[in-house]
């Protein structure tokens, strides 16, 4: 029930980008279309939840004997570019397809502040193995939902009027607020 | 002096340029936790603009990223240790958000534009008026949100250990039927005044843009 509740929230109402504000720039700069917004979001559902068990084994076995948690910032960030570089040659030798469309996002999921984050919140929340599978999914499900909706959004703000000054970015903020406000409700239920 | 002034007014990190948005929404909601997160960018990325354009000349194009990626980390994780012993107040607040600076956008945007291209002293200079300007930015959202959301201005409160008094401001404005305006301090909020705030950047920079 408390792994369900987790995912629950992960997904909704803690939600890693209205929530947290993890991600933002590819929130920003990727949501212009739907197909670009659907791929990103799995690519990085992917890294997401690899790193995760990768730096949760890494940091309880390796940091933690050695008395040595405060390299978690480096180390981590280590890890997240290794998987991504390996998930980069993988695709391009095994799935071209694949990586002729994500080719594009991979090098920006490195610097994309959701996985550094979700890898460090796992560590500060305590959770144990089966946790932090549940919540890295979860969050960067949320994260793939969000950028998804509000490239629908987007597509049609576009060709909406809007005064000159919100046009692009601004009004993008302004419907990330009214997004933020709905997601909150949902603790309610 | 002109290159100071370009990273606070026109190319200003967060209102113009857009970067480093992550901690612009996430610390704003206290003026005090804003203007220090402020100051640890400005720090790291001071630090890391100086060894870069040092060590310019003997890193491969290949490389580049994750050495950069690795000094600013290694700088990051030198503030996380101070300030969790000397601050820890201050550690507690800014929680995650301190060792999200390594991938920051403008610290490893202002590494691989200005100091992998440019002198040492120039890099200097940009790295002081890029982190002046995002500290100023910040310090604006947090007092808009902090006065108008919960009515107080908290100057120094976290670093009261080092600096020795606390200085807390409350009751700014006269309560009214509206004010506290509490949807402006929880995540949503954020996103609001950021982005009105931008427009408004917008405008202003629309029309200095015409009369030349």
């Amino acid at each position: 029930m408390t792994l369900i509740n987790l995912f629950v929230t992960s997904l909704l109402t803690q939600n890693i980008v209205l929530n947290k504000f993890l991600g933002i720039c590819p929130f920003m700069g990727t949501s212009k279309s739907e197909k670009n917004a659907l791929h990103m979001g799995l690519s990085v559902t992917f890294v997401i939840t690899l790193s995760s068990v990768i730096t949760y084994l890494l940091y309880n076995f390796v940091l933690v004997p050695t008395n040595t948690e405060y390299l978690k910032t480096i180390m981590f960030i280590l890890v997240i570019s290794s998987v991504v570089q390996i998930l980069d040659i993988v695709l391009k030798k095994y799935f071209k397809n694949i990586h002729k469309t994500l080719g594009l996002y991979l090098p920006l999921i490195t610097t994309n502040c959701a996985v550094l984050g979700i890898t460090l919140l796992n560590i500060t929340n305590e959770y144990n193995i089966l946790e932090v599978l549940v919540y890295s999914i979860g969050s960067s499900l949320g994260f793939t939902l969000v950028i998804y909706v509000f490239s629908t959004i987007r597509e049609r703000l576009e060709q909406t009027n809007i005064p000159e000054s919100f046009k692009g970015t601004p009004i993008a903020l302004i419907t990330a607020f009214i997004m933020s406000l709905l997601f909150m409700r949902f603790t309610l239920i | 002096m002109k290159r100071i002034l370009k990273g606070i007014i026109s190319e200003n990190p967060t209102f113009v340029l857009l970067l480093g948005l992550c901690p612009a929404l996430a610390v704003t909601t206290k003026f005090e936790n804003a203007y220090l997160m402020g100051l640890c960018v400005m720090i790291v990325l001071l630090f890391s603009n100086i060894i870069v354009s040092i060590i310019k000349k003997h890193v491969n194009e290949n490389v580049k990223i994750p050495v950069f990626i690795l000094i600013i980390g290694t700088f990051v994780t030198t503030l996380e240790i101070l300030l969790e012993k000397y601050i820890p107040n201050l550690y507690e607040a800014l929680g995650i958000y301190l060792p999200l600076i390594v991938v920051n956008c403008i610290v490893l945007g202002r590494a691989i534009e200005v100091a992998s291209k440019e002198s040492v002293k120039n890099s200097i200079l940009d790295a002081i008026g890029v982190g002046l300007g995002f500290t100023l930015a910040i310090s604006l959202i947090a007092l808009i949100r902090e006065v108008l959301g919960t009515n107080t201005i908290t100057l120094m409160d976290s670093i009261s250990s080092i600096t020795g008094y606390r200085a807390i401001y409350t009751n700014i404005l006269p309560n009214s039927n509206i004010l506290p305006m509490q949807i402006l301090v929880s995540p949503a909020g954020s996103f609001l005044v950021l982005g009105m705030l931008i427009a408004l950047f917008n405008k202003i920079g629309g029309k200095k843009n015409d009369t030349n």
